[in-house]
This record gives C-alpha cells, sequence and structure tokens, in this order.
C-alpha cells in the first residue's frame, strides 16, 4: 500500500453517497476531497492536488462527462466514473472522454477500493510498465515475448500476444473494445468486435484454468475487457 | 274485453314520429285549390299574428306577383335577402337557404312548395326542389310555413291533368304534404275567384285574360275546389285513424294490406303508378311495383328501357318499393312473386292491344286473375290522353341518361344471315338425303335448323329460320319442284305443322336461353356479393376493409369508388396510405360530410344535389353512420336501374356491417387492454408491495439495531446484522431492475445493441457474476467446440441467461446441479438451461412465462413473477422463441433459439 497518502477528490452530488464514500476510502489511508457540483469540482482537482478523482455521472449542474473533459485538459490523473446508469454507452462515453475505469452503481466497498487501487498503480507505473506480470498460473515477461504456464512455455500468436499485452498495461482497469481493436489490429479495424471475441477465446483457451469461467480475462459486458492479475 | 290494448309496435312507431316531431320543426301548408285563393295572404296574416304574440318570424321567400295587398302585408316583417342567380343569362331572384339557416328563426315563411330550384344556375342550388330546402330547415329545427296548390302534389298530379288539360311540371312528393304537421285549407269559391282574377288580384291584366279562358274555367275551378276539400279530408280521416289507433279503438280495415302495382313499358305505367299510390293512401297499404323483363321487354329500344327507369324511380319517389323481375312470363312471374311477398291486392293495366293478338295470346291481366286466388285483382282500363301526357320525371331521368346512353340497337343482322346460312345447309343436306329418305325426315332436318338458330340467336331469328325453311322445303322438294306451287294438298298440312312447330320451339328456346340469362345475372351478383362479404369477413381493421369495398364496389359497378372513414371528431376524410387502383380521388368532401351528417344518400339519382357526378352512400351501421361510400359510375345507368341501385345499396349495407364488426372489435379489444392494464398494474401494486416491504423492514431493523445498540453487541452479531442489510438491499435491487427492465421492454423503448458474441462469453460473464447467488448450485456449462458467433445485444441475452439461472436456483432444491448447453440447428442456435428440481407447476407451461405469474403461491419464494416475462420479450425481440418443458426424469428446461446469420471472416494468422 505504497499509495496511502494520495488524495481522492469526489465529485458527487448525494450526501449519502459521499458519507460512505468517505469513511470507506478514509478507513483506507486516502485523504478525501468532496464537491458537491461539477463545477467546483474541476476547481478542485488542482487546488486540492487530487491524485485521483471519483466523477458521478448524473451532476446537477453540468454533465460528468463535461467535468472528465474539463481535468483531461490539463491532468493526467486517474478518473473513476460512479455511473447509476446501467446502460453501456454512457460508460463508453465517459472513456472515451478521457475516465479511466467505472463502477456501477449499487456498488460495495470491495469493489471500489480495488479499482482506485488498480487506477493508482496504473498512474504511478506510468507508461513505462511492468515488464514482467504474474496471474493465476501464467506468468508473462513482455520484454523476452515469452508466456508460461505452469512453467511450460505457451505459443501465442502475435495478435495474442498484442491483445495480453494491451490489457496487461491497463492492469485491472477496463479496456473498450476500441482501443484493443486499434492498438491491436490497428484503427482500421475498431469496429471488428468479432476479431475479439474469437481471439479473446483463444487467449483463455491458453491461459485460463476454466476458458468458460475466466478469472483473470474478464468480460465487461458491452465495454470491453479486464486483465486482473488476482482477486482481492 | 272491453278495450284493445295497443299494439305496441304501432305505439312505438307512433312515439318515435312523435319524438322526431319534438326535433324537428313543425311544417304548415296553406292549401289551396288553384293559384289566387289567396293563400299567400293569409301565411302572411298568420304571420302577423304570430308576430304580435312576440313569435320570431321571418319571412324566407316570397313571391309577390306584384299584388298590391301581398306587399302591403310584408310591411313590418323581417325579409330575407333574395339570393341572387344567374341562370341561362337571367338574373333569377330565388331563396337563400344558407342565409335562412343561419338566421334560424323560430318561423319561417317559404311560398311556393312545390318550386323547382335553378339546377343549372349559378351558385348551384344544394336541393333540385324546394321542398328539400324545407325538409333542412324543418330537420334544423326550424318551423317553416309554405303554400301549395292541389295539382302540385305528386299522386294527384294526373287526375288534375285530367281536369284541366294540363300538366304541372313542378310536382311535390305526396310525402311532404303526408308529413305536414298542420294543412290549412284556404277555400274561396270560383265565382269569387274569378271576380279576383278579373280585378288583377292574381295575375297581371292580360295574363288573367288569358288564364281565365284556360285554366281558369269555372268547371275546372269546380273540379279543383272539391279535390282540395277531399283531399284535406282524407288528412282529417287519417288523423282520425291515428288516433284510434293510439287509443285502443280497433281500425275497420284488414290489416296488413300490401298492394302490387304490375308495370309494363306501355304509356299508362305512369297512371298505374299514381293509381297505385292513390290506393296504396286510401288503404294504407305497404306498395311495391313490379316491372317484370320478358323476352320481349328486353329487346326493347334504349328510348323505352330508360322511361322504365325513370317510371320506377317516380314509384320509389311516391314510396313504393321497386322491383324488376325476370322471367319468361309476366302473369306467371307476377303471380309468383305476390305469393312470396303476402300481396293482397293486384293493380294492373289492361293494355289496348289489336283484337288478333288478344285472340293469339291471352293477357298479362287475364292469367293473372287466373292464377292469383284470394288476391283482388284491379284492372285499370288504358286512358285515351296516356301518350299525351309528359312528366317532369321522364325528362329528368332522361337528361341523366341522354349523356351516356351507348350507341342504339344491337345489330341483329348476324342472326339472320344465320337463319339464311342454316337453311341454305340443310336444303343441301336435304338434297343428299332425299334419294334415300322420306320427305318427312327432311323436313325434321330443317327444325333442327331452327333449334340451332333459336339457341344461338334468340326468337327473331328463329323465327326467320322457321318461315325460310318452309320456303325451302317446299320449293326445293315438294313437286313439283323448283316452284312454290304445291300439287298434293296434303303438303299444305305438313307446311302449316312445320311453321307452327318452327315457331313454338322459336318461343321456347329464346324462353329458355333467356331465363338462363336472368339466372346467371342473378347468380353473378349474388357470387359477387358474397365475394367481397367473404373477404370482407377475412379482413381485419376498417382501413383495410375500405380498400376491400373499393375494389369491389369498383367491379361490380364498373365505377371510381372511395370509401371515406370519419376522425375521431366525425370529419371525414381522403383514405391515407396507398391507394387501390380505380380508388375515387375527386370525392365532394362537402356533400360526403353532409351524408356523414344526415344519414341520407345525395348525389346522382338521389333528390339531394342530384346534379353531382357521383353517388354517395351513407354506411350505416346498427348505431351510427360509420363513413360514406361515394361511388362515380363510368355508366351513370349502372347506378341509376332502382334494382342496380338496390344492388348498391346492398353491398354499401354489407361494407357498413363489416365496417362496425371492425369498429367493436377495436373498441373491444381496447376495453380488454384497458383491463388488462388495470389488472396488471393491481398485480404489480401486490407483487410489488410484498416485495418491497420484506428487505426494506429487514434494513431498517437491522440498520436501527447497528445504530441505537451498535457499541453494546458483539462483532460477529454486527457484521451479521449488516449482511442482512447488504443481502435485502441487492434483493431490491434487482427487484426494481426486473421492473424498470420490464417497463422499458414494454414501452418499446429498447433499441437492440447487437454486435457479434461468443456464446461461451456471455454464459461465463453470468455464471461469473452470479457465482455468489449459485452457490449450493453446481453449474455445468456444455458448450460444443464450434459454436459459431451470434449477433445479439450481449447485456440483454446475459440477462436472459441470468434470470434463467436464478429461477433454476431459486425453485430447486440445495445442491442440485444446473445445466447450460447449446446446439445449433440449421439457422439457429438453442440455449438450455436445465435442473433437477420438482419440474414445473402443473398447467400450461406458456403461462409461466406471463407477467406476475409465479410457478408458487405468494410469499413461499420472493420475486415479483417478471423474470421470465423478461426473458420472453428478450427473445422475441431478437427473433427467437422461448419455451419450458418437463425433463425426463425430473426437473425442468427452459430453452430459447437465436437465429443465427452469416459471421463475418475473420483474417487467418500468418504464425498460427
Amino acid at each position: 500500500m505504497t499509495e496511502g497518502k494520495a488524495t481522492v477528490l469526489v465529485i458527487e452530488d448525494e450526501p449519502e453517497i459521499r458519507r460512505f464514500l468517505r469513511s470507506s476510502l478514509g478507513a483506507e489511508g486516502y485523504r478525501v476531497v468532496e464537491a458537491e457540483t461539477g463545477t467546483r469540482g474541476a476547481v478542485d482537482a488542482g487546488t486540492q492536488k487530487a491524485d485521483l478523482a471519483i466523477v458521478d455521472l448524473g451532476l446537477p449542474d453540468i454533465d460528468g462527462i463535461e467535468v472528465i473533459r474539463k481535468i483531461r485538459g490539463w491532468s493526467p490523473m486517474p478518473i473513476l466514473v460512479l455511473s447509476a446508469r446501467a446502460q453501456e454507452r454512457a460508460k463508453i462515453e465517459a472513456l472515451d472522454a478521457g475516465a479511466d475505469d467505472y463502477i456501477t452503481k449499487p456498488f460495495g466497498v470491495g469493489e471500489l477500493l480495488a479499482r482506485v487501487r488498480a487506477a493508482l498503480r496504473h498512474a504511478t507505473r506510468g507508461a513505462s510498465g511492468k515488464n514482467v506480470l504474474a496471474f493465476g498460473e501464467v506468468t508473462a515477461d513482455f520484454e523476452k515475448r515469452v508466456v508460461k504456464r505452469n512453467g511450460d512455455e505457451v505459443h501465442l500468436t502475435a495478435l495474442e500476444f498484442r491483445l495480453l499485452a494491451c490489457l496487461a498495461q491497463h492492469l485491472g482497469m477496463v479496456v473498450t473494445h476500441r482501443q484493443l481493436l486499434r492498438e491491436v489490429w490497428g484503427p482500421s479495424h475498431v469496429d471488428h468486435t468479432h476479431y475479439l471475441r474469437i481471439y479473446m477465446k483463444q487467449l483463455r483457451e491458453k491461459l485460463e484454468a476454466d476458458p468458460v469461467r475466466p478469472r483473470h480475462l474478464l468480460t465487461e459486458t458491452g465495454v470491453g475487457y479486464r486483465l486482473v492479475a488476482d482477486a482481492d | 274485453m272491453a278495450a284493445v290494448r295497443p299494439d305496441p309496435d304501432a305505439l312505438l312507431a307512433r312515439v318515435k314520429r312523435e319524438e322526431t316531431k319534438e326535433k324537428r320543426g313543425k311544417l304548415t301548408v296553406f292549401f289551396g285549390a288553384t293559384a289566387g285563393v289567396g293563400k299567400t295572404y293569409a301565411m302572411l296574416e298568420d304571420a302577423r299574428a304570430r308576430k304580435a304574440k312576440g313569435v320570431d318570424v321571418v319571412v324566407g321567400y316570397v313571391e309577390p306577383h306584384g299584388r298590391a295587398e301581398t306587399e302591403a302585408l310584408l310591411e313590418g316583417l323581417e325579409r330575407l335577402p333574395y339570393l341572387e342567380v344567374l341562370h341561362r343569362g337571367n338574373n333569377l331572384r330565388d331563396f337563400d337557404l344558407d342565409a335562412a339557416l343561419a338566421r334560424a328563426p323560430q318561423v319561417l315563411l317559404v311560398d311556393e312548395l312545390a318550386h323547382s330550384n335553378p339546377v343549372e344556375g349559378e351558385p348551384k342550388p344544394r336541393h333540385a326542389k324546394r321542398w328539400q330546402d324545407i325538409e333542412e330547415l324543418l330537420e334544423a329545427g326550424i318551423d317553416v310555413c309554405t303554400t301549395v296548390n292541389v295539382q302540385h302534389v305528386e299522386s294527384l298530379n294526373d287526375v288534375v291533368a285530367g281536369i284541366t288539360g294540363v300538366r304541372m311540371q313542378e310536382t311535390v312528393p305526396d310525402a311532404v304534404f303526408e308529413k305536414a304537421d298542420e294543412v290549412v285549407l284556404i277555400d274561396t269559391p270560383p265565382d269569387e275567384l274569378l271576380e279576383r282574377l278579373k280585378a288583377g288580384k292574381v295575375y297581371v291584366p292580360e295574363q288573367a285574360k288569358n288564364a281565365i279562358e284556360n285554366f281558369f274555367r269555372k268547371g275546372n275551378l269546380i273540379a279543383l275546389r272539391e279535390l282540395a276539400l277531399r283531399t284535406t279530408a282524407d288528412r282529417v280521416d287519417q288523423a282520425m285513424q291515428e288516433y284510434r289507433e293510439g287509443h285502443g279503438i280497433r281500425a275497420t280495415w284488414a290489416a296488413g294490406e300490401r298492394l302490387l302495382v304490375a308495370v309494363g313499358p306501355d304509356e299508362q305505367g305512369e297512371r298505374l303508378v299514381r293509381a297505385g299510390k292513390r290506393m296504396a293512401t286510401a288503404l294504407h297499404a305497404e306498395w311495391i311495383v313490379v316491372y317484370v323483363e320478358t323476352p320481349d321487354l328486353i329487346r326493347l329500344s334504349e328510348g323505352k328501357r330508360n322511361a322504365r327507369i325513370a317510371l320506377l324511380r317516380l314509384a320509389e319517389s311516391l314510396g313504393a318499393e321497386a322491383v324488376t323481375l325476370g322471367g319468361a312470363s309476366a302473369g306467371e312471374e307476377i303471380a309468383n312473386y305476390a305469393r312470396e311477398r303476402n300481396v293482397t291486392r293486384i293493380m294492373i293495366g289492361r293494355p289496348r292491344r289489336p283484337l288478333w293478338r288478344r285472340l293469339f295470346r291471352p293477357s298479362t291481366y287475364g292469367e293473372l286473375i287466373a292464377r292469383t286466388e284470394g288476391m283482388d285483382v284491379v284492372v285499370v282500363g288504358g286512358a285515351d290522353d296516356a301518350a299525351a301526357l309528359r312528366n317532369p320525371f321522364f325528362a329528368r331521368s332522361r337528361a341523366f341518361l341522354s349523356a351516356s346512353a351507348e350507341p342504339a340497337g344491337k345489330r341483329r343482322w348476324p342472326g339472320y344471315a344465320a337463319a339464311l346460312a342454316a337453311t341454305a345447309m340443310c336444303t343441301g343436306l336435304g338434297m343428299l338425303m332425299s334419294p334415300l329418305f322420306e320427305l318427312v325426315n327432311v323436313a325434321m332436318v330443317y327444325l333442327l335448323a331452327v333449334v340451332l338458330v333459336a339457341t344461338r340467336y334468340g326468337r327473331g331469328p328463329a323465327i326467320a329460320t322457321s318461315v325460310i325453311a318452309v320456303a325451302a322445303f317446299d320449293f326445293f322438294f315438294v313437286p313439283p319442284l323448283l316452284t312454290f306451287a304445291v300439287t298434293d294438298v296434303q303438303y299444305l298440312l305438313t307446311f302449316g305443322i312445320m311453321l307452327a312447330v318452327g315457331l313454338l320451339i322459336s318461343d321456347l328456346t329464346s324462353r329458355v336461353r333467356l331465363q338462363a340469362n336472368v339466372a346467371g345475372h342473378r347468380e353473378r351478383r349474388t357470387s359477387l356479393l358474397y365475394a367481397m362479404s367473404r373477404e370482407l369477413a377475412a379482413t381485419r381493421g376498417q382501413e383495410p376493409m375500405a380498400r376491400v369495398a373499393v375494389r369491389h364496389v369498383g367491379e361490380v359497378f364498373d365505377s371510381q369508388v372511395v370509401v371515406l372513414l370519419p376522425d375521431g371528431s366525425g370529419r371525414l376524410h381522403h383514405p391515407k396510405g396507398p391507394a387501390e387502383p380505380g380508388s375515387f380521388h375527386g370525392a365532394d368532401l362537402d356533400v360526403a360530410q353532409w351524408v356523414q351528417d344526415h344519414g341520407e344518400q345525395a348525389g346522382l339519382g338521389t333528390d339531394t344535389l342530384p346534379s353531382a357526378e357521383a353517388v354517395y352512400l351513407p354506411l350505416t351501421g346498427g348505431q351510427a353512420t360509420l363513413g360514406v361510400l361515394a361511388v362515380l359510375p363510368a355508366n351513370p345507368r349502372r347506378v341509376l336501374l332502382p334494382e342496380q341501385f338496390h344492388l348498391l345499396e346492398t353491398f354499401s349495407a354489407q361494407v357498413a356491417l363489416a365496417l362496425e364488426r371492425a369498429q367493436l372489435a377495436e373498441r373491444a379489444q381496447r376495453a380488454q387492454l384497458d383491463a388488462e392494464t388495470q389488472g396488471l398494474r393491481n398485480a404489480l401494486l401486490a407483487s410489488i408491495s410484498h416485495d418491497l416491504r420484506t428487505p426494506l423492514a429487514v434494513i431498517s431493523g437491522a440498520s436501527s439495531s447497528l445504530m441505537e445498540k451498535g457499541d453494546a453487541l458483539a462483532t460477529d452479531e454486527r457484521r451479521g446484522l449488516a449482511r442482512s442489510i447488504f443481502d435485502q438491499s441487492q434483493q431490491m435491487t434487482a427487484l426494481v431492475a426486473n421492473v424498470l427492465e420490464m417497463t422499458r421492454l414494454e414501452g418499446g423503448g429498447i433499441a437492440l445493441e447487437r454486435d457479434w458474441h461468443a456464446l461461451s462469453e456471455i454464459t461465463g460473464t453470468v455464471v461469473g457474476r452470479l457465482a455468489s447467488h449459485l452457490d449450493g448450485h453446481p453449474v455445468r456449462i456444455w458448450l460444443p467446440e464450434k459454436l459459431p458467433l451470434v449477433r445479439v445485444d450481449a447485456a440483454l441475452i446475459e440477462q436472459v441467461l441470468a434470470n434463467l439461472l436464478e429461477n433454476a436456483a431459486k425453485y430447486t432444491p440445495r445442491g442440485t446441479a444446473i445445466t447450460i448447453s447449446a446446439e445449433t440447428h440449421g439457422e439457429e442456435m438453442t440455449v438450455s438451461v436445465e435442473d433437477a428440481g420438482p419440474g414445473l407447476p402443473p398447467g400450461d407451461p406458456e403461462q409461466l412465462f406471463e407477467k406476475f405469474y409465479r410457478g408458487t403461491p405468494e410469499g413461499a419464494v420472493g420475486g415479483v413473477g417478471l423474470g421470465l416475462a423478461i426473458c420472453r420479450a428478450i427473445v422475441r425481440l431478437h427473433g427467437g422463441r422461448i419455451r419450458a418443458e418437463r425433463r425426463p426424469g425430473g426437473g425442468a428446461i427452459f430453452s430459447f433459439t437465436l437465429p443465427l446469420e452469416p459471421a463475418p471472416p475473420v483474417p487467418a494468422e500468418a504464425d498460427a
């Protein structure tokens, strides 16, 4: 828990949700700053030197997406979106606007803290990333381009490897379909989601203990995929 | 039995009549024997008296004829301005109906009930006759006073013509006169009237002189006065009878008199119809005018056939039912029809026929008398002046018909040529036969020719064949050959019999042919009507029905047709959407609206706006007018012929019936929907109140314990309470999500976000998500290795699977396995969720998918009963089916299908 002293900005209009976030995040050792409105929150993000922002999409004054764009305009700080809507479209829109991950209401504390940790970790690790990643029975060395399962080398195709690498780069965080397709297949293939279905299936068959019930290569229905190293 | 109970039906009819009278304005007719008796004068005096009593009286139209007395009386009365009409280059002053309707006084004076409106004038009048204007005024609740002379009453028209030798062009249907609420007879003794005439009080001097010499002869005046007095007396008598009926005083006439008037194409038809009207009135009888189309009559000239149409229309206007019968013998047809209709009296004319015809064939009336037992037959003698009499009805109808009359006279020469040819052939054949056979056989061959010609070409050519055959037989075969001379006298007998047989055959064959034709026509009509009814019966919804009607009516009557349906506020509109070929686009919505509002016919061939090109028929249902059928015939005769018109009415009645059925069905459906919605709302409330209350009670109880006693509780207990709060809130979340989802699905607010998905991934996600809810239920997943991708909305299909899994977990004992499997058949994939629980509840498995249905009684297991309903809605949205069945060996299988589409290719990788 190296990021224990991090400052988390909560932009949320519901006092009850704010209270719940304050107590659970506070208990984890984060400094919590609260903002009731989007405008206020966008200002506080700079003045309060926040390390991470949690933004509710349904704010009374300006749209949560607008807040994300404002913050993204000057800061790369991780942004988590709170969404009461089950619609995938809003989530994708927020992610496209620059949010790093989302969490759907109602949610449990465990889920929230895991997302916060993953986001902060990604931010501190920076673009360089870790070269070696272990999850489940798998260890992957992205520098040497070697993936092993239970010690035996697993042959991945070039695309499978790039897919895994892309997910690993955002470890613990959602990566949208478009993002994956653009980074793995190239910008002209962003609509070919069926590529992803096929390759994700192949990847799971090679890396997951039970490919039908994946524990690491998770599906975020309608949004994208998420690589989770270990269950929190 | 001191008092006789009044017939309830008759009483009801009277009450109805009185009710309509209530709403209708009252009609007062000032009735006189001739012009000049002072009707207008009396009417104006009456108006002044009413005005003095404070009644709102307005003079709509009065013809002053330049009479000073009349002018004086008009002083001080409010008058409507005249309507300026341009008619054949002249400016006419006429009555302004619209102004009268707009002014809507209590009492309106309109002179000259029998006046004809200038139909060709500009602006065009709405009605052809003033009495129709007055009908409309009465309909609008305005009391009307008017004037009429005895010679203008339709049924008295020819009596007056008989007396005076002058036939009036302007007539008023008897019904209008009979329906008048009050008739005031203005009686002036003939001498006094002549005085007034001479004094120039009726006409200007030179006109007066002329009039006295012609119409106003003293003899005429006396006769007309008597006629007027008698007509008024009849009315009084009728009022008396009505009173007697109403008070249960037994009537003196035989009940249920029905008069049949048989008319032919001759000139006395019109006389007969008028005489029939008088008799029917006197008898208080229903009456039918029957025209029999016999073989002779079918060959009538165009003009005579048109005269028949006019005659039957006249009969209808006088209140008769007009019927055309087909058959070989008029007498037989009439007698049969009369028996069918329980006719009590038959009226028929005695034609003036030459003696030889009377000897040759019995007259129709003779035949009738012989065939009708128990019916009175009234034979009306022919009138000498019949041919001279002309009636405006004839004139008007001819005007309609002349425009479209076909080229007259079918060409007959092929028939006669055939007669010649047939005889020639027989002669040839006879030449071949004569050396071998006796002459009698040759004669037989000739008779065969007669039969053939009769069958093919009808009577005329057949008769010609008979005659030519006899001549040819004589010339070529009877010695001395090649002369018409006959040596053996007995051949004369042969000729005679041959001719007689030939003629008889001609007649019989052509009758058979005609009857087959008539039967064919009837059958065709019936089958056309049946065809439309059948198609209407198979059609749902008013607009599709209207299209069916347009097609059929258009075909049958060779017309352009449109069905105009009213909107919610009763305004008619042209149909929307694609028009049927042959639709009538130029329908006059104003006329149609009038028809819709009044429930009466208008346009061509009717009394209202007869100058219109199309016929507008109301589609009258049981309670209301459901729309208007507008028909623009290619040939007006198709519609004007009474039988055709009735057929059109029959068609429109069928359409109305069908439309009414559609309307009732729509209404019933709406009512059912309302009831269902109401039922659903109640079920939802009941369900939700139960399913929300329980978790809420737990949450508030547990949280208040934590709040108040938190410090005193052990850590485990605190955690336990928090756990139940969490669990219950999760349940509520699921429930609210379900209700919202259902609302969204039902509201049609869901657009599928289809994309290519692997079922294995969807299944994995669901099972992963539900892991905590399903513990205790091992889930097995059996998916074929090469399952194709499906194009679905993954979030929704996940929900289907989740609901099925949760259901399986909820209704089966802990520890039993749940199996998810999939397979593909042709163009669809079937996904099944099996459990090993107690199976399905008894009854139709399909009802499990109904909203708010729960397999077990309330309370045992939570849930709103929406889960499966949502599944069904989602699967249907995807074009699939969902069903539940009992699993062999126990348990249940829920399965749904998803349509498969060819998946897009995935490029192969080089190093794979």
